[in-house]
Order: structure tokens, then C-alpha cells, then sequence
């Protein structure tokens, strides 16, 4: 049984404007898949629908079989299993990082707030910022504060991540420690969707890539077809501006 | 002119001047701050919400106590609760409520109208994405509220929080119109008994000005250090 499936999906904010157009797409128990495409292609929209942050119009997603689309009484239970990274990080500004580590699990699963604060500190000594436990967000750098928005969805035991543009918003120099620790994650086979323009990244690790554009999903594809000889005219084009140098 | 000044009238006074009117004074504006600050993230929070009757509810009750001077709400109220009170518990006659309960409630739902608009600025400041994080963890829309958005809402908002209760502290000088001793209805009362009109309203002016004046100092540091943190 497939981790996510994503179904003649379409959504619109308005009458007018479609953002996503038939999307149909499936994530395996343990795959990484990346999405990429031009700027407003319709990837950010794409992904935050299988949380429902984004509610569609049309079409089904479900995530471990369970009905994403239909779902109201769950949702926040669901969401809760599946770990999600913003491209801007969007850590609590007011809570300590181990605040903001321990908020959904005493919250949402119910842990005691000493279980909550050992599984914190567990996962904050992973990504490598133990010593940052008792600071604010804003005392961090950018690729730190990623790595804790990664640790403060890793705390949930998620059963698959959605990475949205996870390095966008990074300085160069920060991108590649939150790179590590996402190739870490894939290594141990935590299915991943990423929306990302790092091709290196999704050289490396993915094994698939979802090519979209203007709300469509172009090329989907096992990522060696996708690099080696892409199948659709926007996909090389969109390849040979992104690898020109 | 100042040769001929009774300073001993405002000696003699200050213990009724402090322990009976500020006393009142300052529970009145404690008791309506954080009412109605309470009731007025309450009312914010039904004008952004996506229901229609909720937030035209809100858009009206703001926009009513916005329109209406605060001396015709203190009478209004005064004069109209008792007949709610009998109507709400079906006595067969009105409900005798104080001078002192009949303003704690006025001051209270009128000030929610003014911290709801600044609790909705608060609660708009917050980026959205936060709100996006906070469900995408598992939070419900109250929890979201209460962990996330309200907390943030209200550090931003602290120091027109304070400026409102500053501005609050005196309009409350106008339950005089209720005869109430609070701080100017004391120094009042003094003024009319000893004839010493120019002395208490004089000293009444001066401690206002410097409670007004050192809050609003103390709010303006504040606001500086808001903004380094952010």
C-alpha cells in the first residue's frame, strides 16, 4: 500500500485562477520523491495538500490509507503523524527551541512533559543543537533554526515528512547542514516528499522526481529517466536553466 | 496668587484622596483592563473568523461603542441595567444594581470595543505561516489560538495595550457624573466642602499627570525593547 496517493487532484483560490490542474501521483512506503518546477508551478500548493493546510476542490488524497480530503474530526491526529518543514522555518518565536519541540507531543500525543523533553533532547542532539536547547529562535542562525523545525517534526514520530523549499530561504553557506541531515533521514528510509530546486540533492537521494508546471504534473518519473533524458519539452527546458552552470 | 494657598487642605485630605478614591480609581481600571481585554480578544477573534454571523456580530457591538461618548454609556448603562437584570432573571421589578457594579460593568464592555480592534491588529500581525505550523503539528484551532497566535498577538501588541489602559486610567475620572468617589470625585468633594476649589483640582492635575506621564515613559522603553526583540 502506497505511503501517499494523490488523485485527479485539482484546486482553485478563485473561479479564474487554477492552481493545480488533475494532479494524480503516488508516494511509496519509503521513497523519496522530490517536486520541483518553476516558481508558482504549483509544487508549495501540491504538498501542503496532503496535510490539508491546503483544502482542494476536486480529487483524492490519502496518507497511510486514510482519507485525507474527507477527513474533519482527525485531521489534527493525521497531521500530527506527518512531519512537515517550512521554507521559512516558522519556529515558534516566543517558546525556547525545547519549548518548541515539546509543544505537540504533550499537546497532541499526550506525553508527559518529561518523556516530551527526553525525545527533545534526543532529537535535538541528531540534528546537532543540543547546546541551543534553552534559547529563542531568534538567537539561532537560519540553517540551525532548520534543523530544528526538522527535530521538532522528528519528535512526532512521523510516519513520512513534507519538506516545503527547506533550503530556499537559507544563506549558501547553511544549505548544505540541513541537506545532511535530510540525506541522513532518507538513508534510514523515513518516506519524503520534497519540494526543493536542489538538484544535487535529489541526484543523490531521491527516487523520483515530480516535474510540475502551471498546476500540472508534467514528467513523474524514476530520477535517472528524469536527469538522463527528460520526456517532455518544460522539463529540459527547465533542466537546462537549472543545470547551465 | 499662589500666596493665599491652603496646602494643608490637601495634607489633611490625602489619606481619604488615596486610600478611598485611587484605591477605586485603580481597581477600576485593573478590573476593566484585563475584562476587557479578555472580552475583547474574544470579540476579535469572532470578527476574523469565517462565520458571517459571528463577525458581523463583532463589527456591530465595536462599531456601536465606538460611536457612542463614554459619559452617555456610563449614564445609559446605569439607568437601562436595571430593567436587563430584571428581564434576564424575570423579577417583577428592576434590579437594584450600584453605582460601583453598574460602572465596573460599563468600563468593562466598553474598553472591550477598543482592545478588540488592537487584538485583532495583534492577532494579524502574526505571519501566517505560523498559524500553518501550528496545524501542521497537530493543534486544533484553539490550541493554535492559545499556544501560537494569542501569545504572539499580545507581546506585539503590549505597549498599545498599556497606552489604552493608560488612556483608560483617565477616562475613568468620569464616573462622576455617577456622584462615585474615585481619585477626582475625592479631591472634588474636598474642593466643594472647604472651598479650596483651585488647591484640589491643582494637586488632583498634578498627580495625574505624573502617574500618565511615568507610565507612558515606561511604555515608550518597552516599545524599544519589543522592537530589538522582533
Amino acid at each position: 500500500m502506497p505511503m501517499i496517493t494523490i488523485e485527479k487532484v485539482s484546486k482553485w483560490y478563485n473561479p479564474q485562477f487554477q492552481v493545480l490542474k488533475n494532479c494524480t501521483t503516488t508516494v511509496e512506503k519509503g521513497e523519496v520523491v522530490v517536486v520541483c518546477g518553476p516558481s508558482g508551478s504549483g509544487k508549495s500548493t501540491l504538498i501542503k495538500t496532503v496535510n490539508a493546510l491546503e483544502p482542494v476542490q476536486e480529487g483524492t488524497i490519502t496518507v497511510d490509507g486514510l482519507n485525507v480530503t474527507t477527513m474533519k474530526k482527525d485531521l489534527p491526529k493525521l497531521r500530527s503523524r506527518v512531519g512537515m518543514v517550512f521554507q521559512h522555518f516558522e519556529l515558534f518565536p516566543h517558546l525556547k527551541i525545547v519549548e518548541n519541540l515539546c509543544l505537540g507531543q504533550t499537546i497532541v500525543l499526550g506525553r508527559s512533559e518529561d518523556a516530551a523533553k527526553t525525545k527533545a533532547m534526543k532529537m535535538l542532539e541528531r540534528v546537532g543543537l543540543t547546546a541551543h536547547a534553552q534559547k529563542y529562535p531568534g538567537q539561532l542562525s537560519g540553517g540551525q533554526q532548520q534543523r530544528v523545525a526538522i527535530a521538532r517534526a522528528l519528535v512526532m514520530d512521523p510516519i513520512c515528512m513534507l519538506f516545503d523549499e527547506p533550503t530556499s530561504a537559507l544563506d549558501p553557506e547553511m544549505i548544505n547542514e540541513v541537506l545532511d541531515v535530510m540525506v541522513e533521514l532518507a538513508k534510514e528510509g523515513m518516506t519524503m516528499m520534497v519540494v526543493t530546486h536542489e538538484m544535487g540533492f535529489a541526484k543523490k537521494v531521491a527516487n523520483r522526481v515530480i516535474f510540475m508546471d502551471a498546476g500540472e504534473i508534467v514528467e513523474d518519473a524514476q530520477k535517472e529517466d528524469f536527469f538522463g533524458h527528460p520526456r517532455s519539452d518544460r522539463a529540459q527546458h527547465f533542466l537546462s536553466k537549472i543545470l547551465a552552470h | 496668587m499662589f500666596s493665599n494657598f491652603d496646602y494643608d487642605v490637601i495634607w489633611r485630605s490625602l489619606p481619604y484622596l488615596f486610600q478611598q478614591g485611587m484605591v477605586f480609581t485603580l481597581t477600576l481600571t485593573a478590573i476593566a483592563t484585563v475584562f476587557g481585554l479578555i472580552l475583547g480578544t474574544l470579540i476579535a477573534m469572532m470578527r476574523l473568523s469565517s462565520s458571517a454571523v459571528l463577525s458581523g456580530f463583532a463589527v456591530s457591538y465595536v462599531n456601536l461603542m465606538r460611536s457612542l461618548p463614554l459619559v452617555l454609556v456610563i449614564f445609559l448603562f446605569y439607568f437601562l441595567m436595571p430593567y436587563v437584570g430584571q428581564w434576564i432573571i424575570r423579577s417583577d421589578q428592576p434590579v437594584q444594581v450600584g453605582a460601583y457594579a453598574s460602572t465596573i460593568v460599563t468600563f468593562t464592555l466598553f474598553e472591550a470595543a477598543y482592545f478588540s480592534e488592537i487584538m485583532r491588529a495583534g492577532i494579524q500581525s502574526v505571519p501566517r505561516g505560523q498559524v500553518m505550523a501550528g496545524y501542521a503539528i497537530g493543534l486544533n484551532y484553539r490550541e493554535v489560538m492559545r499556544r501560537v497566535v494569542l501569545p504572539q498577538a499580545f507581546r506585539n501588541m503590549l505597549p498599545v495595550i498599556f497606552t489604552q489602559t493608560i488612556v483608560l486610567f483617565q477616562d475613568t475620572s468620569l464616573v462622576y457624573v455617577l456622584s462615585i468617589t474615585d481619585f477626582l470625585g475625592a479631591a472634588s468633594k474636598v474642593a466643594q466642602r472647604d472651598g479650596r476649589l483651585t488647591e484640589m483640582y491643582l494637586f488632583a492635575a498634578l498627580v495625574y499627570f505624573l502617574i500618565c506621564f511615568t507610565a507612558s515613559f515606561f511604555v515608550k522603553r518597552l516599545q524599544k525593547r519589543i522592537s530589538i526583540i522582533r
